[in-house]
């Protein structure tokens, strides 16, 4: 019997697949046995009603695609009344995203969660599509320790904080979302992107950018799980591209605690479960009694320290 | 704290305690992805192609109006990323085959016409909500026009079931293009194809039919897919004298399943205009909530 279970940021997951938020919704019920589910995480909500963007919100590209929702939401009540309860009879543990265009707003989303049924809370700090140009708070390490500093005053939940790819700073800001409380860090968000339709020159996207994800980017991700779990003590969640057991297994070996799989959900709606099915052949075949013996066993022989001084210069 | 009072308040919830109970359940899927094997793929005009699938249990288990996403087959021009979306064009519960009807029009598609009989395809469904048909309807109106003709035709056998005759209307640019005539026809239904080739297909003339068929008890409820100008048409006639009707939409998809929000519509619900998604609250809408 393989033990397959993780701790993730004041959380014990039963094996280490969970989707990405935005790639999630009660519907998928009809697919897979949400039980089988290491955890929960719902779609991005926010206090404010919000449409989403203009249509087309997605067109795919090689490997991957590219999505500009918007993060439609029908605001907390909605949450509190139908979605909450409705998680309710499953096991797995419901994490829940958020989103905010301020620090104190997303103060006050965090403490009006913090209630029975929401394990930890997903602050999502870095979502390209609902700030102009891509700008988010993980952009830098100044306003992601300001507002996760905010949230870490508001919540005694788990405090997960999704970090973005679309920085050059990445393990400054992780350390700054460690730094002030962070309780794990979410490595990825999706890539800032676009494409141009060759027919109309229009671009392809309503919202003209948007953010790519899928097979594509995973190699980019990987990178950035990586530095980010050299970087902070705290668990690091892998998020981008993750489509195949052998990917989840990369993304543990090169120090993810556990892993968000979502685009891949698009394509085989099944692929969480069979994530985890392949998990435990994987454990079998390589005789490791606990998945958690993976996280970070990436071997560097050499030591590889003066050649990533490039990309995260010592503090 | 806020906090507390909500706890105790989400604890006694009834609702809450009940549905907690129900953990237990054994689950089984609905929807399912699998490799079906293709049983035939033929060009039925100069258009249209006809691709016939032996799948399992759950997806021959389709009903009038759901559709499938197909995983399309990779070509050395071609990688499609996402599925596509295809409508039911037939089933067969017994002999677990389903059918489609589909147009080249892109990557997907272009994929989907190198299948040969023996291959394997993989689909994903049944997916979404389908037509209702209620066996007191003694006759009912099917509208398509072009791809929209395809989603309707499962409606003919599924009517001819309930006792209920059908009156088809088909709307094509010339008549070599019109497809399910046949497959009406052989399930008693009336069909009256109109095309552009031949003026016969402009909104004026549809409502001539539509208010013919209509003075005679012969349209009970509207039916239709394919076309904004002939709901429009519908939906008129439909306010004027008191007649339901469902439509099936057509949206650009990624997931097929209600994740990720990229096929929403307006639709308008008692006067306010709500979004709502094709795949997971459709594709089959209340006509008169649909906005052409």
């Amino acid at each position: 019997m393989i033990d397959l279970s993780v701790r993730v940021g004041g959380l014990t997951l039963a094996n280490p697949v969970m989707p990405a938020s935005g790639t999630f919704a009660e519907g998928l019920d009809k697919v897979i046995d949400f039980n089988r589910l290491g955890a929960f995480v719902t779609k991005t909500i926010t206090r404010e009603l919000r449409a989403g963007n203009p249509l087309p919100r997605v067109v795919e590209c090689a490997g991957g695609l590219i999505n500009s929702i918007g993060i439609p939401s029908k605001g907390v009540p909605y949450f509190l009344d139908e979605t909450l309860p409705h998680y309710a009879r499953y096991k797995p543990p419901l994490v829940v995203s958020i989103s905010a265009p301020t620090g104190e707003d997303f103060a006050r989303l965090a403490a009006e969660l913090t209630r029975v049924g929401v394990a930890a809370i997903e602050a999502n700090i870095s979502c390209p599509n609902i700030e102009e140009d891509g700008k988010a708070f993980a952009m830098r390490a100044s306003s992601t320790e300001l507002v996760v500093r905010q949230l870490r005053a508001a919540t005694s939940l788990p405090l997960w904080v999704k970090l973005t790819p679309n920085t050059g700073d990445l393990p400054e800001v992780a350390r700054a979302a460690e730094r002030a409380g962070a309780d794990a860090l979410v490595v990825a968000n999706t890539i800032l992107a676009m494409a141009i339709d060759l027919e109309t020159f229009k671009p392809c996207l309503g919202n003209i950018m948007g953010g790519l994800s899928g097979p594509a980017i995973k190699p980019i991700v990987l990178r950035q799980v990586y530095q980010c779990a050299r970087a902070v003590k705290i668990p690091v969640i892998g998020c981008g591209g993750i489509s195949t057991t052998e990917d989840a297994v990369e993304y543990m070996l090169a120090g993810a605690t556990a892993v968000q799989v979502g685009t891949a959900t698009f394509v085989q709606p099944a692929a969480m479960t069979t994530i985890i099915d392949g998990l435990v052949k994987f454990c079998e075949r390589r005789d490791i009694a606990r998945i958690a013996d993976l996280i970070g066993a990436v071997l560097n022989e050499e030591s590889d320290e003066p050649e990533l001084s490039w990309v995260a210069p010592p503090q | 704290m806020t906090t507390q009072s909500s706890i105790s308040l989400v604890g006694t919830d009834p609702i809450f305690q009940d549905r907690t109970a129900k953990t237990a359940r054994s689950w089984a899927p609905s929807v399912v992805g699998e490799d079906a094997e293709v049983l035939s793929n033929d060009s039925v005009n100069l258009e249209y192609r006809h691709l016939v699938v032996r799948c399992g249990a759950v997806a021959a288990s389709a009903v009038p109006g759901q559709f499938f996403q197909l995983l399309c087959p990779h070509t050395d021009g071609d990688q499609p990323f996402l599925r596509r979306p295809m409508s039911l064009y037939g089933v067969n519960p017994a002999r677990l085959e389903v059918e489609f009807l589909y147009k080249i029009a892109g990557a997907g598609t272009r994929g989907l016409a190198t299948l040969r009989a023996g291959d394997a395809i993989d689909i994903m469904g049944p997916l979404g909500v389908g037509f209702t048909l209620n066996p007191k309807l003694r006759h009912i109106v099917a509208i398509g026009r072009g791809a929209g003709l395809a989603t309707l035709a499962p409606l003919a056998q599924a009517a001819k079931a309930n006792g209920t005759k059908v009156t088809a209307i088909f709307s094509a640019r010339r008549p070599e293009l019109m497809v399910s005539v046949e497959l009406f026809n052989r399930h008693g239904a009336d069909v009256v194809a109109v095309t552009d080739s031949e003026s016969t297909s402009g909104p004026a003339n549809i409502e001539r039919i539509l208010r013919g068929l209509i003075a005679e008890g012969r349209c009970e409820a509207f039916y239709t897919c394919g076309s904004s100008r002939l709901l429009r048409v519908q939906q008129r006639l439909a306010r004027e004298f008191n007649i339901p009707g469902q439509v099936a939409m057509e949206q650009q998809m990624a997931c097929g399943i209600g994740l990720c929000f990229c096929c929403v519509r307006d639709f308008n619900v008692g006067g306010e205009i709500v979004h709502r998604r094709v795949c997971w609250d459709g594709p089959v809408f209340d006509m008169m909530e649909a906005l052409p």
